[in-house]
């Protein structure tokens, strides 16, 4: 069973469905439209894309700064290389709050500029922002980060992301080579699935070749807290941690802090290996770049969401070039680059399964069962609750 | 002289922000200038973009609905001479509340029932909220700003506190939040628009505001007291109760836009309820200098100036200055503003009092 | 490089350490506030000033480590940001003592001009590493490695324990301090000797400002030592709190400064052996601190010691 395909190909979906549910959300969206926006005149024109003559469209909307040096600054990459494509003009607002201010920027980017595509990226803009507009605007294709698309949702609702955790198992694999004290750090901003799967799947691969290591993870509560992630290093550091990562909006605090501390570190969303020269071990970064282009070309290309040609639901890991793994640093043994190499090639090939049971949680319970394993498409990953064994730090609040 | 005086201080209270607005626009026009934009079209672009049409005007006045309630919560309390900023954690605790409610009534009740008990979750739960630093005022003498600062934070630690650990819903992967209302209990929009009814209860909370300090007893002594405590307590006002009480209505209104952007917008609670609409309002409460008629007009200008974030997108045409720099302005220029309002008899009733005055 | 683990020896150790590391910005602007407050007039605005000083001291210790080189540009960039805050202390100085303008209305107006102003020149210095402060190395007697990296000092740090005596000396002993104490408790009698009411507050006002710039510096070039526009969570409107129970002394200041400092570390070093429930809870440990410590120490009854007497009264 080719359980793997390239994420960005065709997907399962039923074209007779999704023809039938567009017309019907063209009919309803017509009356709503009717009566709300009066003077959406750039915005009216049908929704064939792509007729060559006219620049499509293309709007981004971050939730901080574009230049934050983490996650905002990974897309807002990935979004200019998509609009050095010919043809796709890129519009963009960052700082925009998950309120109403972020369903009004996506109105005002569909019926001023002309906008048939929106990405807006943060997690919190999905439900209910994206959703409801979905259903407003029914020729505007949504593509959302990490958002959990289930049937039932609009069909112009796309939700994209990339398997980073891959990338995390492979630093595990480097960080539980280079642990003497085999204690590793997370410093996490919140307990949410995302942020979860990282922690666990940097674990799996640090007890893939030192099964006793132990996460210690803190959450600091917020995703930008730079002194609560300096003094959480600290803290670490204090207990005799020696390699340190992060899950937070800017990984900059914590890799200068490990870098002070003389204790290595393994980045995340860019590389960081300017910042620690010395402990910089690897890391987990993003490339939009490649998964936006490839997206600006189906566009011009007519290609949509609506008509089928686009999955719902793409993801990707390594191998579809959704993230990478940062260069090893200097610090880095022989033996930890061949094992890192080898789990790299064995989860680009798909032959290595991060989550392959048995696992248990670390409060006991036994979320795999030895025989069973999930595949990092399925979708119970996505749902993730729970810390495994070897990570220290409970999930409630 | 004594009917004059209202319309003066309303004409002042409408120039002084829009007057403020057009410093701001001067100076960022200047910048436009110098990157090569034409001001002017970079004016019109923001024009447009807040009340130019009225697409534009629904998207003003949603933002402006909860400021004109969070205003509330400085504007009432400072009639009396109290400075409370503890707006954002008024609107906290009252969006919990009402998300508490709603979710034990759920459908249990009917809808309209069970809305009346999430409004009442949120004004008793931001009126209380605010009433403890009243309290804490009157009786210990604590520092009204500084306590209702700190506990604008331990609202928001409550808050995160609560949806990650208790009340978290594990099937909503995008962050950590409560479980949704039920459908029939969101609230509504206004007819044949996009704005939701926390519009109305923002008009009606600052009419209802108007009419107790203007026209009422209760309004009367707040004033007075305000214009001198110790007065006041020679005179035998009811120093302690009218603090007490007016704290209360000032932090129900927040409570209530707590409420609001629970039911009407996010539908279920998570840490998106932080998202300084509190600290907006302390901006048009000084600003309208604590009139509540005057705090709808500011609110809907600067719900226009957050509005014209769309113009943003006429970059496309003009190299400008990044836009929330201009919004950086505007708040700038309304802020600065605010001394010189003090120039007129009311408003010198703010005192900042320390304790044992 | 493999330390020991100190279990929970641990967390004193780390509150201890946070302690040393996180206070220098509260306890130089509680200082300037401190200075502010004894002339009668409240600066609401060190926050905005803070974080200006923070935005100005990264970017000249960046832009200026060619030129003077990556020892000294960081000191250049102390100084940087005590001027910034200066010129801020001086737009407050100036609007705060116009006629019947509340001085709470103005701190408020300042926090959102300077951190905006801050926000916009800051842009360009978020990512670029800018040259950090030297760290003194107090700890290198203790083979604990976790002891010897709780005691790397900074300067500022070190600048700040000797000015708080300083201040208290400055009011108590000089001619300057009675000044700004007499136009703080008293503005008639001031007026009286003959003292310009409006020069002492200004100065006042801009000191502390220049000072609670300098907190800025502390952050973001020495602790956590980054600029971002998320480098402050209140530390500059905490000191104004911080200031009414330290009875408006600056050695007390110092010792509750220390606290707060300790407090912000209490969260990540309970979580780090393992306490990991309640942690929002944990984190807002400083504010409810304050909270109730200002209600245990506060009283309706009678004015607090140490108050100045002109402190919130309309000139």
């Amino acid at each position: 069973m080719t359980y793997r395909k390239t994420s960005l190909r065709l997907s399962r979906r039923q074209v007779v469905r999704g023809l039938l549910a567009t017309t019907a959300f063209g009919i309803t969206a017509k009356l709503g439209t009717g009566c709300t926006a009066a003077e959406s005149d750039s915005a009216a024109s049908g929704s064939a894309t792509g007729s060559g003559a006219e620049n499509v469209v293309v709007g981004f909307i971050y939730v901080g700064p574009k230049d934050d040096f983490g996650y905002n600054q990974a897309h807002a990459e990935g979004a200019a290389a998509m609009g050095a494509i010919e043809g796709i003009q890129i519009i963009e607002e960052a700082n925009v709050p998950e309120t109403t201010a972020v369903a009004e920027t996506m109105r005002n980017m569909i019926e001023i500029d002309g906008a048939k595509v929106l990405f807006p990226t943060s997690f919190g803009y999905f439900d209910p922002y994206i959703l409801e507009m979905a259903e407003e605007f029914p020729d505007v294709q949504f593509f959302h980060a990490g958002g959990m698309y289930q049937d039932g949702m609009p069909d112009n609702v796309g939700s994209y992301f990339g398997y980073i955790d891959e990338a995390e198992y492979v630093a595990g694999v480097v960080a539980g080579h280079m642990s003497q004290s085999g204690k590793l750090g997370f410093v996490a901003a919140k307990p949410i699935p995302q942020v979860l799967r990282n922690i666990n799947s940097y674990t799996l691969g640090a007890k893939s070749v030192n099964p006793d290591i132990i996460t210690k993870v803190i959450f600091t509560g917020d995703w930008a807290m730079p002194v609560k992630e300096a003094e959480a290093t600290n803290s670490m550091a204090d207990q005799g941690i020696d390699v340190v990562t992060c899950h937070v909006d800017s990984p900059k605090v914590v890799m200068e802090t490990a870098e002070k501390r003389g204790i290595y570190c393994t980045g995340y969303h860019a590389n960081q290996a300017s910042l620690a020269p010395k402990g910089y071990l690897t890391g987990a970064e993003w490339d939009w770049s490649s998964v936006y282009t490839q997206l600006g070309e189906q566009f011009l290309a007519g290609k949509t969401l609506m008509s089928g040609d686009i999955d719902h639901i793409l993801r990707g890991g390594l191998a579809d070039n959704f993230c990478k793994v940062s260069d090893y640093g200097p610090a880095v043994t022989e033996q930890a680059k061949t094992d890192a190499d080898a789990a790299k090639a064995g989860l680009m090939s798909n032959e290595l399964v991060i989550y392959k049971g048995p696992i248990e949680t670390n409060a006991g319970r036994v979320v795999l069962a030895a025989d069973k394993e999930l595949k990092q498409q399925d979708l119970e990953l996505e749902k993730m609750d729970y810390l495994i064994e070897g990570v220290d730090g409970s999930v409630g609040g | 002289m004594l009917v004059n005086q209202p319309w003066r201080r309303a004409l002042e209270t409408i120039c002084l922000p829009i007057a403020a607005l057009l410093v701001a626009l001067v100076i960022f026009g200047l910048f436009c200038a110098l990157a090569g934009a034409n001001p002017f079209g970079v004016y019109q672009s923001i024009y447009k973009a807040a009340f130019g049409s009225w697409s534009a005007w629904q998207n003003t006045l949603i933002r402006a609905a909860p400021l004109m309630l969070t205003a509330l919560c400085t504007a009432l309390p400072a009639r009396l001479g109290l400075v409370i900023i503890g707006n954002e954690g008024a609107l906290v605790i009252g969006g919990l509340a009402s998300v508490l409610i709603g979710l034990n009534l759920g459908t249990a009740l009917p809808a309209p029932v069970v809305q009346i008990g999430m409004a009442l979750g949120g004004i008793l739960g931001g009126g209380l909220w605010i009433m403890a630093v009243g309290a804490l005022r009157h009786y210990r003498g604590v520092n009204e700003t500084i306590s209702s600062l700190l506990m604008n934070y331990i609202a928001i630690a409550i808050l995160n506190h609560l949806v990650e650990g208790p009340l978290r819903d594990p099937d909503f992967v995008t962050k950590p939040s409560s479980a949704e209302l039920a459908e029939t209990l969101w609230l509504g929009n206004l007819p044949a628009t996009r704005i939701h009814l926390g519009l109305l209860y923002g008009l009606i909370a600052c009419v209802i505001a108007y009419i107790l300090i203007q026209r009422t007893t209760f309004g009367f002594a707040a004033r007075t007291a305000g214009g001198n405590i110790r007065a006041a307590r020679i005179a035998g006002l009811p120093v302690g109760k009218l603090t007490l009480a007016i704290c209360f209505l000032g932090g129900s209104a927040a409570g209530l836009a707590g409420m609001v952007e629970v039911a009407a917008v996010q539908k279920r609670v998570n840490e998106s309820l932080v998202s300084n609409y509190g600290y907006a309002g302390i901006l048009v409460a000084f600003v309208s200098r604590h009139n509540p008629l005057a705090t709808i007009l500011v609110a809907v200008l600067l719900g226009g100036i957050l509005a014209s974030g769309g113009i943003l997108h006429d970059r496309i045409i003009y190299p400008m200055p990044p836009f929330w720099f201009f919004r950086a302005l505007c708040f700038s220029a309304c802020s600065l503003a605010i001394p010189f309002t003090a120039g007129f008899r009311f408003f010198s009733s703010i005192g900042w009092s320390t304790s044992g005055q | 490089m493999a330390a020991e683990a100190l279990g929970w020896w641990g967390v004193p150790l780390g509150i201890l350490a946070g302690t040393l590391r996180g206070s220098a910005p509260f306890l130089f602007v509680s200082l300037g506030e401190c200075l502010t407050e004894k002339s009668g007039k409240i600066n609401l605005g060190l926050e905005g000033t803070l974080l200006m000083g923070a935005m100005s001291a990264y970017g000249v210790s960046y832009l200026t480590q060619d030129i003077v080189g990556p020892g000294l540009s960081p000191w250049l960039g102390v100084v940087a940001a005590g001027f910034s805050g200066m010129v801020l202390g001086a737009i407050h100085g100036w609007l705060a003592q116009q006629p019947r303008v509340n001085d709470v209305a103005v701190g408020i107006a300042m926090i959102i001009f300077g951190s905006g102003l801050a926000f916009f020149l800051g842009k360009p210095f978020i990512q670029p590493q800018a040259p950090q402060l030297v760290t003194l190395n107090v700890g290198g007697w203790s083979s604990v490695p976790q002891i010897e990296s709780a005691l790397k000092l900074s300067p500022l740090f070190l600048i700040g324990l000797a000015i708080a005596p300083l201040l208290q000396w400055f009011f108590r002993s000089t001619r300057w301090g009675l000044y700004v104490r007499a136009v703080g408790d008293s503005p008639e009698a001031a007026k009286a000797m003959g003292i310009s009411i409006f020069q002492v507050r200004m100065l006042s006002i801009m000191a502390g400002s220049f000072l609670a710039g300098i907190g800025g510096a502390c952050l973001s070039l020495y602790y956590p030592g980054v600029w971002t526009e998320r480098i402050s969570s209140g530390q500059g409107l905490m000191a104004v709190a911080l200031v009414i129970f330290a009875h408006w002394n600056p050695v007390q200041c110092l010792w509750a400064s220390l606290l707060f400092g300790g407090a912000q570390a209490i969260g990540p070093a309970f979580q780090s052996v393992g306490i990991d429930t309640y942690y929002y809870l944990f984190n807002a440990a400083p504010y409810i601190l304050t909270l109730l410590i200002m209600i245990i120490t506060c009283s309706p009854k009678r004015t607090l010691i140490g108050a100045p007497g002109a402190l919130g009264q309309e000139d």
